[in-house]
């Protein structure tokens, strides 16, 4: 007895210190339709934040494809995907986590980059191979800015 | 233009594309007041593309008028001083190219064609080798680095000699090979953003990403001046440029794989028409 609970109490501090990086990319687990239930590191996501990487060239740049009004401050929205006005009141937040995490499990062959996975493109540039173009926690900040763009 | 397989990103976009500035898409081609230009012209029945159109037609009202008159075209500084160099002797054999090419002109529909199978070497030939040959071969002189000024402004020569012909490029016989493997390339996902060519120019073709215009990412106009490095760029230049884009570690210039993905892109706008020397942003 007092062993398992010893073993329990370990297991749990690993996988705590294991969450401050977050879930290992090759770890994160879909649902059947692409969606992530679980938070990649327990920590909340901030939105303000999110909103920064969505727009930054180098980190999300998610603007490049995607129009949306919420940052109508920022010039040039791409037309590449679908405008993300109201995105929040259409798909929850696993789903967007899904969609952040890797589209391509939502909508096959998608040409939205995969921000929260392992292994890329043949010829990945060396400074950013085997690296996700978002952490787990930039993944947090932008969903968590995503879920606040509702419906009117 | 805009080419969707998902009826859901149609819908959508449909509202995003009327708020998005973009360049006069009708805008006519004319050169000096005189050469008319063509740059929307039909695919034949094999081609993925379900009509073909000339990088200019995306480009803004300004970048498109600078192409308009040679004058205003900052390429042809480069051209002049390619003319220079074609009459200028260099290497140990004493010669110029004019010494064997007395006319310039007489290279008119090159362009057209190349790249293209040459069966003593087994490989394809590009207006790039084809020079270097000369000059190491004929003249007794250095080669040239791919992309390099001397390089760039000669082909502008040669390639402006062709100037308002249609591209044809041939993809039979001996270039089968290479055709097959520019067009793996061309549908191969690469570098950590995870996108092919066709990603970019074939399904996207017609919309903005982020501030560009997203062309069918032809060949017809290079070598090109671009406003944004203030020079004359290569096909395989640009290529590199776009891989780099997406995080990709780019191949070499004058390797077979841009080599073969040269043929390959250039077949896709066989039909449309040289532009070079043109101009981009
Ligand atoms: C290179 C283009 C591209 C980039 C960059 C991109 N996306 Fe997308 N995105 C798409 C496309 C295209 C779709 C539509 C699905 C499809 O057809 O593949 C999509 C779909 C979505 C959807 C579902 C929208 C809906 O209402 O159906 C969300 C949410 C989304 N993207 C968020 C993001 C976020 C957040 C980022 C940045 C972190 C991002 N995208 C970056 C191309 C892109
Ligand atoms: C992320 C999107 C993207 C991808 C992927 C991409 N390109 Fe481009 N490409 C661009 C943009 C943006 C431009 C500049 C505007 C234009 O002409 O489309 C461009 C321009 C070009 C041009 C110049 C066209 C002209 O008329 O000046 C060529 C040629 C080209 N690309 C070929 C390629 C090839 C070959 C590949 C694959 C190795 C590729 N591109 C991949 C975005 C992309």
């Amino acid at each position: 007895m007092l062993l398992r609970s010893l073993v329990a109490v370990t297991a749990a501090l690993i996988s705590t210190s294991a969450l401050a990086e977050g879930t290992a990319p090759d770890a994160v687990a879909f649902g059947e339709d692409g969606q992530v239930m679980a938070s990649l590191t327990n920590v909340a996501g901030d939105p303000a934040a999110g909103k920064k990487y969505f727009t930054n060239r180098k980190l999300g740049n998610c603007l490049a494809c995607h129009v949306n009004d919420d940052a109508s401050e920022q010039s040039f929205h791409g037309e590449v995907g679908p405008e993300l006005n109201g995105a929040g009141s259409r798909w929850d937040e696993a789903q967007l986590r899904g969609l952040v995490v890797n589209s391509k499990k939502t909508f096959e062959d998608s040409i939205m980059p995969s921000f929260y996975r392992a292994k890329n493109g043949a010829r990945t540039m060396e400074k950013f191979a085997g690296k996700t173009i978002l952490s787990a926690q930039q993944v947090e900040d932008v969903v968590a800015y995503l879920i606040t763009l509702k419906e009117e | 233009m805009k080419k969707f397989t998902k009826t859901l990103t149609c819908v959508i976009a449909a509202s995003a594309f009327a708020t998005v500035a973009v360049a006069d898409e009708d805008a006519k081609l004319i050169i000096n007041d005189e050469l008319k230009i063509e740059t929307n012209v039909a695919a034949s029945a094999d081609s993925p593309l379900d009509e073909l159109f000339s990088g200019w037609v995306f480009r803004s009202n300004e970048t498109q008028l600078m192409q308009m008159d040679d004058f205003d075209n900052p390429s042809f500084i480069f051209v002049e001083q390619a003319e220079e160099q074609f009459a200028k002797v260099d290497g140990t054999e004493g010669k110029a190219c004019a010494t064997c090419h007395e006319d310039v002109a007489s290279f008119k529909g090159l362009r057209t064609v190349l790249p293209r199978h040459n069966a003593s070497t087994g490989k394809l030939d590009t207006m790039a080798t084809l020079i270097n040959d000369c000059r190491t071969d004929r003249m007794g002189a250095e080669p040239w680095k791919f992309s390099k000024g001397k390089m760039t402004s000669m082909k502008a020569l040669i390639s402006l000699q062709s100037r308002g012909m249609p591209m044809n490029v041939a993809v039979d016989g001996g270039a089968a090979e290479a055709f097959e493997k520019g067009k793996e390339l061309y549908y191969t996902r690469v570098g950590q953003l995870d996108m092919s060519c066709a990603n970019c120019h074939e399904d996207n073709y017609g919309n903005m990403i982020r501030a560009d215009h997203l062309s069918q990412g032809q060949t017809n106009g290079f070598p090109t001046y671009r406003l944004k490095n203030a020079k004359l760029n290569s096909i395989q230049g640009r290529f590199k440029g776009c891989m780099k884009n997406i995080r990709a570690t780019p191949y070499k210039e004058g390797s077979d794989e841009f080599t073969a993905l040269e043929l390959y892109v250039a077949s896709r706008g066989n039909g449309l028409i040289v532009e070079s020397p043109s101009v981009r942003n």
